[in-house]
């Protein structure tokens, strides 16, 4: 059984039956019903047209489930003969699904559950092995999230933005257990990329691609942090880098920048590097003051202060850094690391001590314990 | 089989033997020490005895109802003074001394200068169904 293809196919009945008027709980579970049909009925009757055959089955069962009072009953009948083909619009409805699942009303949590079940055909176990939850309270959570949007109806295309912003939460999840949700964020956005044409879905597909390709190199071993400058750039993925640049030229292009185009340029000028002594830090703070200037971000005004250290000197750096608000999250790292460059290891075995403290991860915390244990190592030599 | 619960304290129980914070040791330290703590828990899941374990971040909030229609009362985050976790391992194991041996080689871990840390677990038994009685 092609669990691929059944995967790809999931999207696209569900929108199919969203758009005949069928609410999203309705539909999702109408081609729950029908998926579970076709593992029985396909490996020895393989239909012609996979998706029509889902459409229709799937159809039937929404129909059986609305008849309330004999939907239990006729639920049991077996669909015994490959039913004809239904009509396949041409509109794309998975795209309509992509705007149901990032709709404003859910939460960016639920946003991000909803697209792994119902774009991403991701079983509920999976997303909740995925997010460390116990499967009941991930059914729970999903359910809610169904609720929520059942009475959405879609007239209009909603907003690109807010999809892109739930692709790229699913990227940052990054792995664990048997799902990797970076690689099921990757597959998502090339799939609406292939859709609609805009300059930053294919941004944001090139910074998930680069980031993606470093990947290998950003964890070691035993599983402790890897900095950039220290990363083994043979690990990197070449093949990856190629593509997300070359996805990332073709937006740039057309001459409509966003935020997410600006980071994957970042990410490229990184990925461009040799070595880390060969990376373009002039180039890279000019991107992020386009970055700042898109998006007034705290968090792109601490990396671009990171950035000016590396191009104009740590001074300028740490100048950079004292104009932002201390309590912003790895703003005590960054000065540890700004204090060290400046030639300040006392400052900064003390600055990474404390930021150790503050970790937001257990990673990120013992990285930052190795970095003061190495100074202060040096400092009593 | 009974369950555990281990308690790491950053503060509220006794000063470990060999106390010496973690950014005062060597690198090399550091790292034998988190590959002390990742082999601890690999091996009880090799002999089927971990259930769970988390580290916990150095902020804890206390938190208290405060009557009807008002927000809770909180106090901290800073309790600079009061007992605070710092991670907890849930072990499933079939005697009270097996569970005693485990925190004790959990305390073993190596710290400063390559030595054990002496660090003072907690051991708290989960209260949990009575055994059963056959006959």
């Amino acid at each position: 059984m092609d669990e691929v293809l059944l995967r790809t196919l999931t999207p696209s009945v569900i929108g199919i039956l969203v758009r005949r008027g069928a609410d999203f709980a309705a539909a999702e579970d109408a081609v729950q019903d029908a998926l579970v049909e076709a593992l029985r009925v396909w490996p020895d009757d393989p239909p012609r047209d996979p998706k029509g055959w889902l459409v229709t089955v799937a159809w039937r069962k929404f129909l059986d489930a609305v008849r309330a009072d004999t939907s239990r009953r006729i639920r049991e009948v077996r669909v015994e003969e490959e039913p004809e083909p239904g009509a396949v619009e041409a509109v794309d409805d998975t795209l309509q699904l992509y705007f149901l699942c990032a709709h404003p009303s859910l939460t960016p949590a639920s946003a991000v559950a909803l697209t792994l079940r119902a774009v991403g055909g991701l079983t509920t176990r999976q997303i909740a092995q995925a997010y460390l939850v116990p499967e009941a309270t991930m059914a729970q959570r999903i359910s809610r999230a169904k609720r929520t949007v059942s009475d959405v109806r879609f007239t209009q295309p909603g907003d690109v933005a807010t999809v892109l912003r739930v692709l790229y939460l699913v990227f940052n999840e990054g792995y664990s257990g048997d799902v990797d949700l970076s690689a099921e964020a990757i597959r998502l956005t090339r799939l609406l990329a292939a859709k609609i044409h805009h300059e930053e879905i294919a941004g944001l597909l090139a910074l998930m691609l680069l980031h993606h390709a470093r990947r290998p190199a950003r964890t070691g071993p035993d599983g402790a942090l890897v900095p950039l400058a220290e990363q083994d750039r043979g690990l990197w993925d070449t093949r990856l880098i190629t593509e997300g640049v070359e996805v990332l030229q073709a937006a740039l292009a057309r001459d409509r920048l966003g935020e997410f185009q600006a980071q994957a340029a970042i990410a490229a000028l990184h990925a461009d590097a040799r070595t880390a002594e060969e990376t373009d830090w002039v180039q890279i703070v000019e991107w992020y003051d386009e970055l700042v200037r898109l998006t007034d971000s705290p968090v792109a005004r601490l990396n671009r202060a990171v950035a000016v250290g590396e191009a104009d000197g740590p001074r300028t750096g740490l100048a950079a850094l004292a104009e932002l608000d201390p309590g912003l999250p790895r703003h005590t790292a960054v000065a540890a690391y700004l204090h060290e460059r400046d030639g300040d290891p006392v400052t900064a075995a003390r600055l990474y001590a404390e930021a150790a403290r503050s970790a937001s991860s257990l990673p990120e915390r013992d990285h930052l314990t190795r970095q003061a244990a190495r100074l202060n190592d040096r400092l009593r030599g | 089989m009974a369950k555990y619960l281990l308690l790491k304290h950053y503060r509220g129980a006794p000063a470990p033997v060999n106390n010496v914070p973690m950014d005062q040791w060597t690198p090399d330290e550091v790292s034998a020490h988190m590959q002390y703590m990742h082999d601890f828990a690999a091996k009880l899941k090799g002999t089927g005895e971990y259930v769970d374990g988390q580290a916990l971040a150095p902020e804890g909030t206390f938190v208290r109802y405060d009557g009807e229609g008002r927000p809770p009362v909180t106090d901290g985050p800073f309790a600079e003074t009061k007992d605070l976790i710092a991670g907890w391992m849930v072990i499933d194991v079939e005697t009270y001394e097996r569970a005693i041996e485990l925190a004790g080689e959990l305390s073993a871990a190596p710290g400063a200068g390559g030595k054990p840390i002496h660090e003072w677990l907690e051991l708290r038994p989960f209260y949990g169904v009575s055994p059963t009685i056959t006959e």
